[in-house]
């Protein structure tokens, strides 16, 4: 059929199965949201800046495991995309992001709200066009949805100049991808896998290493299997977690900077890692030259480029983790899980000598303990989104996570400001689950104006605020390694986040005690609105154990022994 | 890793010839912080191709992660890096007309190349050699005052 740009642009979005879009309109991009306005097949999401429209595109697509697509205009809307962008992309979640344009005859004139876009986003995105005519549309949006969610995903940027979008064309969506030059490998080396199988059988002290990976690749279940099958523990990254149930027996604990203690003492012991989806990024690693010293590696990508990027694998298998992990389960029967009895005993020693805990010692509430409480009282009900800084790592260490796409948080690009957005976005995915968003009071003011669309919209996200009057991670690394030098970090002066909260028409708690707190969640989750919990916490509490940057696993910070709890 | 060596390597890149493709390829040697010594691209003749030849640097292990990200990027064909090149390079230099033609014009044929141009004021040569052999080249013709040399950066084809 012969339509507009801006009307293969919807027909696209529909054939695609795009049922949330979340934006914010502008002079280039004008005639899409006017054909936006004449269609109901999909529901667009106004957010009140633009990069909130892409982490919440971010949060949908993590939570729902579909393509999140955001709408921007040029010029500033781009820009203000782009740390989304680039937050999408370090952590490979599969977006589609339409920026209007100037014209054509415009480009390069330094028009009004004209910037290079395509050129700022090559080096934040998997993939990026600009279209030149309107015929070329239904052939790029079909490549830019397969390039977002296929291989590694990753987010895709499209720009269409507003000529583009009012030129008419064939429209014929049925067109084939012909992408000689884009073909992921996804079925695993049968060779590869059965000599990784063979060397899990002879290790010892083998250990699963889990990524985020896993769960962009839906292997959860799989991989589940497979660590009960073979008896061998596992560690999470952050990204991964919920991979494993909190409760899973075989499931160590998250590793890294703030891993828990056995974790990383795990990861130092193994005589094998068995790495499915994990880049062994250096928040993980600490110390390369130190890094599981004396261990074989298996390491199952479905991007070749990570595996022996940074530690050489002995065992590179590229492909998709489902596909091989389910090959893997085929080969693993003559493997005896009582094999690595001594092995778990090893490790549960390690927990046991230094589990992950905090001293309740002061009057105030410590942050920890607001992360368990939630845990207790919503457990699976929730779907957890974070910030930035300590409350996310007291969430990753705390809170017990018992499914995969339960926690949504920005881990590579640590990204202030995602939580709430990102949250909202996990709403509009899963809205039978209750959208938390553990944030601090810092990285809330970075996004605080979504309160509008979070009420407009009815995605009733409960953001708890672990309120320390710091910025507190960075308050922790002066405390630390610059002699308490706590340089423009001490935020004392604060809004009034419950007047704040009202005055955009959500609901505000203020919280100081353990009672008020389990009120105020009981509240919030009742009232169905919007709502800020600001829970005054210890001020000083520091996110530990911790690895310095640079530093072993094995040579953590821990916290100093106390009698209780 | 540090420590492992840093060697001189050339890589062939196919891709395909569309618009922006070769910032995608040079933004990625920048963003990671890959050295490009000279860099050559054109079209291959009765395709939709380009081949580009980049000479780099680097450890066997950030080589292999070159040659791995740039075949990350989708209009990426194929990437090819061999050992076993053939590799040429041309240079041009230009010379005050009252150096010696004939002198310049022997050491242009012991280095494959003549004398292309000679105008009133200058003369203008060519070389077609080894990048290595072009470096002697250049270092032989120092005492002919060349008043400006220009390189194509190197070309090669796997045998």
């Amino acid at each position: 059929m012969q339509i507009n740009g801006a009307q293969m642009v919807i027909e696209a979005l529909i054939e695609e199965g795009v049922e949330t879009v979340f934006g914010y309109p502008g002079g280039a991009i004008m005639n899409v949201y006017d054909e936006i306005y004449k269609q109901d097949k999909f529901h667009h999401i106004l957010t009140r800046h633009e990069q909130a429209a892409v982490h919440a595109a971010e949060g949908y697509s993590k939570a729902s495991g579909k393509v999140g697509v955001a709408m921007i205009t040029s010029g500033p809307g781009f820009t203000n995309a782009v740390t989304g962008l680039a937050d999408a992309y370090m952590d490979s979640i599969p977006l589609v992001v339409i920026s209007g344009q100037v014209p054509m005859s415009l480009i390069g004139t330094d028009a009004f709200q004209e910037i290079d876009a395509v050129g700022i986003s090559r080096s934040c995105t998997k993939h990026n066009y600009l279209v030149t005519k309107a015929a070329d549309l239904p052939r790029v949006l079909k490549e830019a949805f397969y390039i977002a969610s296929s291989g590694r995903p990753g987010p895709v940027h499209v720009d269409i100049p507003k000529d583009v979008t009012a030129e008419i064309a064939e429209f014929d969506y049925s067109v084939e991808l012909e992408l000689e030059t884009y073909k992921p490998h996804t079925k695993g080396n049968p060779r590869q896998i059965k000599k990784a199988i063979e060397a899990m059988s002879k290790a010892k002290r083998p250990l699963f290493y889990l990524g985020g990976g896993v769960i962009n690749s839906n292997a959860a279940n799989e991989v589940r299997e497979l660590v009960s099958k073979t008896g061998i523990p596992a560690v999470e990254t952050f990204m991964a977690r919920g991979t494993l149930s909190h409760d899973d027996e075989l499931l160590v604990g998250m590793l890294g900077m703030h891993g828990s203690y056995a974790s990383n003492m795990a990861m130092s012991e193994t005589d094998l890692v068995i790495a499915l989806g994990a880049r062994f990024d250096d928040r993980v690693t600490g110390k390369l030259s130190e890094f599981a010293k004396n261990a074989g590696v298996i390491h199952v990508d479905i991007d070749p480029a990570s595996i022996s990027k940074l530690i050489n694998a002995d065992y590179p298998i590229v492909g998709d983790v489902k596909n091989v992990v389910t090959d893997m389960l085929n080969l693993v029967d003559n493997i005896d899980a009582k094999k690595y009895a001594q092995w778990r005993e090893t490790i549960g020693k390690f927990d046991e000598l230094h589990p992950l805990m905090y001293h309740e010692d002061t009057d105030r509430i410590k942050p920890q303990w607001v992360v368990e409480r939630v845990g207790e009282l919503l457990g699976d009900k929730a779907n957890i989104s974070t910030d930035v800084g300590q409350h996310q790592m007291w969430t990753a260490q705390f809170y017990p996570f018992s499914r995969a796409r339960q926690f949504i948080s920005s881990g590579g690009l640590g990204t202030m400001g995602f939580g709430f957005p990102a949250a909202m976005g996990v709403k509009a995915a899963s809205p039978d689950k209750v959208s938390i968003n553990f944030t601090g009071d810092g990285s809330i003011l970075m996004n605080v104006q979504e309160l509008m669309t979070a009420v407009e919209k009815k995605l009733p996200v409960i953001n708890i605020i672990l309120n320390n009057n710091y910025l507190g991670m960075v308050r922790q690394w002066q405390t630390l390694f610059y002699d308490k030098r706590h340089s423009e970090t001490d935020l004392s002066v604060q809004p009034d986040f419950v007047k704040l909260a009202e005055a955009f028409g959500g609901a505000g708690y203020r919280v100081s005690t353990k009672e008020e707190f389990d009120a105020a969640l009981k509240d919030a989750v009742e009232k169905n609105v919007v709502t800020f919990i600001d829970v005054t916490v210890e001020r000083l509490e520091n996110v530990l154990p911790m690895v310095p940057a640079g530093g072993s696993l094995f040579n953590m910070m821990l916290l100093a022994k106390k009698g209780d709890k | 890793m540090m420590t492992e060596n840093s060697e001189r390597r050339v890589v062939s890149v196919i891709v395909v010839n569309e618009s922006s493709v070769l910032s995608r390829i040079t933004d990625l040697f920048s963003a990671r912080g890959y050295n490009i010594t000279s860099l050559t691209v054109a079209p291959i003749p009765e395709s939709k191709y380009s081949r580009l030849t980049i000479v780099t640097s680097g450890s066997v292990r950030v080589i292999e992660q070159i040659t791995k990200q740039l075949h990350k990027l989708i209009p990426v064909y194929r990437v090819y890096e061999h050992a076993d090149l053939v590799e040429k390079e041309m240079a041009l230099i230009k010379f005050p007309v009252t150096e010696s033609i004939t002198d310049i014009s022997t050491l242009c044929e012991a280095y494959n190349g003549k004398i292309v141009n000679v105008g009133e004021n200058v003369i203008i040569a060519m070389v077609a050699d080894e990048p290595k052999r072009v470096d002697n080249f250049l270092k032989v013709i120092q005492r002919y005052n060349p008043k400006e040399i220009v390189r194509s950066g190197a070309v090669a084809l796997e045998r």
